[in-house]
């Protein structure tokens, strides 16, 4: 099991009040991460209006997250992509009764905390948008609302989570249509996290260190993913999944969930995709299944999508030396 | 019977954490029996007691819809089977439902928990809280209430007992072989409610 518990309890995001006779906690890593494990096994799905935001939430959704502009819309831009407009979150909020997230630019504080302000249900610090501080990620403890972070590799992934991420997501290349990087990220996850399991299991502490060391993050949190052998937080797919089967198959490879971005709402068959795309994920561990919700999808229906080899932007890359 | 068959609802939602705490509860009772993840009419068909777990009550209502569970669990609650639904799961059991913000809702619902629920009643994410409640009709005086976006009971029907009540709102009911929280008890490490639950299936054996 995942466990709920942060390494640091008492942080300015813990809000401490009396309702009536009960004295209750805010902003607990229960309460955080334990949101995160709500969302297990579901689809949560980009989109930039209400009307998308409705035809997420009637597909199935677990949660919607709201864009100015969907990735695709964003690589094609170019210019400086920020926060989606808060009357559009609002008014989204305002129409479904699943969770709703919003990205913020990566490093952000104040991006995050008008979100935090907006009442947002989770906060995505996200590679999708320009980067305001590249060096620094967002100190995440010192928030209520819990936060989502993309991931390359076991050390992003886990730096991140010690700057207080309640859910990691792998990067992918968002706006692509190419699910291909969202394959590489989580087998190199998987991959280093088999290597650090078994370092553990032989008891070797000296070399568990030495991959604190390597990965950049305290050795506390690398004993705790190691005794694990998975991510100590709930742990999503993203970036490039366009089809059921694409959904389905980074399910296989042992995701909590996935996000998709582009790959509905720039389909022209949006509402029938959204709804392949959760009974895929769903049912992911019945081919049959996953057969009959790739059937309702039309292939040339599909966002064209691109080669990552040669992209200009590469959004995956975005602050992930911090 | 060697055992009871206790399946958790694997549509979607925290589905491990309740298998775990489930487990916990047999052992610690002393008794026999299996708990594993259901998501077909078959695997329901075999049951003695299913939990409907936290997740998001849209989703696992219209996945269930889609292929023939909701049927199944109908059928097997209807016949007596104990079912304890957490939160999604609760609402996913009871008769009628509305959203704080949103208002009147039309998402496939079970229909047996005589109570109308109203979605969401604490607020959002950022309002969920943790926060020491109690359950004296089932002997269990403390225990750590973690609400997520939860929801609360605003109805209840006359065979409908009220457990528990935080800040005058309903958080916790039973009605025959259906028991209901608002909260996550599977998020907790405290199984006292989960062995409530257990009880209820061993009597009903």
């Amino acid at each position: 099991m995942i466990p709920l518990s942060g390494d640091l309890g008492d942080t300015k995001g813990v809000v401490k009040e009396k309702i009536g006779s009960f004295g209750t906690t805010r902003g607990t890593s229960t309460l955080k991460r334990g949101f995160a494990h709500m969302l297990k096994n579901g689809v949560v799905m980009d989109v930039t209006t209400v009307e998308q935001a409705q035809i997420a939430e009637d597909a199935g959704a677990v949660a919607v997250m709201v864009l100015d502009k969907l990735p695709s819309d964003v690589r094609k831009a170019g210019g400086v992509a920020r926060t989606a407009s808060i009357r559009i979150i609002q008014e989204i909020m305002d129409s479904v009764t699943i969770p709703v997230m919003a990205k913020c630019r990566i490093g952000h504080v104040y991006e995050a905390m008008v979100l935090q302000e907006t009442n947002v249900d989770m906060i995505d610090e996200s590679e999708v948008l320009t980067p305001a501080d590249e060096n620094r990620h967002i100190w995440k403890w010192d928030f209520t609302s819990p936060f989502v972070n993309g991931a390359r590799n076991l050390g992003e992934a886990l730096r991140r989570i010690e700057e207080g991420a309640a859910m990691i997501r792998t990067k992918g290349e968002p706006g692509t249509g190419n699910v291909a990087e969202a394959v590489i990220h989580i087998k190199n996850v998987n991959t280093e996290l088999r290597r650090i399991k078994s370092i553990y299991d032989a008891g070797d502490e000296q070399d568990l260190i030495s991959v604190a060391r390597e990965l950049k993050v305290s050795y506390s949190v690398v004993e705790q993913t190691a005794s694990l052998g998975r991510l100590p937080v709930v742990n999503f797919a993203a970036g490039g999944i366009s089809t059921p089967a694409d959904a389905a198959y980074l399910m296989t490879l042992g995701c909590d969930g996935v996000f998709v971005g582009s790959g509905i709402f720039k389909a022209d068959d949006a509402k029938e995709r959204a709804q392949a795309i959760v009974l895929a994920t769903t049912f992911w561990e019945d081919p049959d299944k996953v057969k009959e919700a790739q059937k309702m999808i039309d292939e040339r229906q599909s966002m064209l999508g691109l080669d990552t080899k040669n992209l200009e932007l590469r959004m995956q890359e975005r602050g992930s030396t911090a | 019977m060697s055992g009871i068959n206790i399946g958790i609802l694997a549509v979607q939602g925290d589905v491990a954490e309740n298998i775990l705490a489930t487990k916990m509860a047999i052992e610690d009772l002393g008794m026999e029996g299996i708990v594993t993840e259901v998501k077909t009419p078959e695997q329901i068909s075999d049951l003695d007691g299913l939990v409907i777990p936290g997740g998001e009550s849209t989703v696992i209502g219209t996945l269930s819809l889609v292929n023939g569970s909701l049927k199944k669990i109908k059928e097997k609650i209807a016949n007596g089977m104990p079912v304890f639904g957490i939160c999604a799961g609760m609402i996913m059991l009871s008769k009628k439902a509305k959203d704080r913000v949103v208002g009147e809702m039309d998402q496939p619902l079970l229909d047996f928990l005589d109570v109308k629920i109203e979605r969401n009643a604490f607020g959002r994410q950022k309002d969920s809280f943790e926060s020491e409640i109690s359950m004296d009709k089932i002997g269990i005086s403390k225990f750590p209430g973690v609400f997520i976006r939860a929801p609360s009971i605003i109805e209840t029907g006359k065979d409908v007992e009220v457990l528990s009540k935080f800040n005058e709102k309903i958080i916790a009911v039973k009605q025959g072989n259906i028991l209901g929280t608002s909260f996550h008890p599977e998020l907790t490490g405290d199984i006292s409610l989960h062995k409530y639950f257990v009880s209820m299936i061993r009597k009903k054996n």
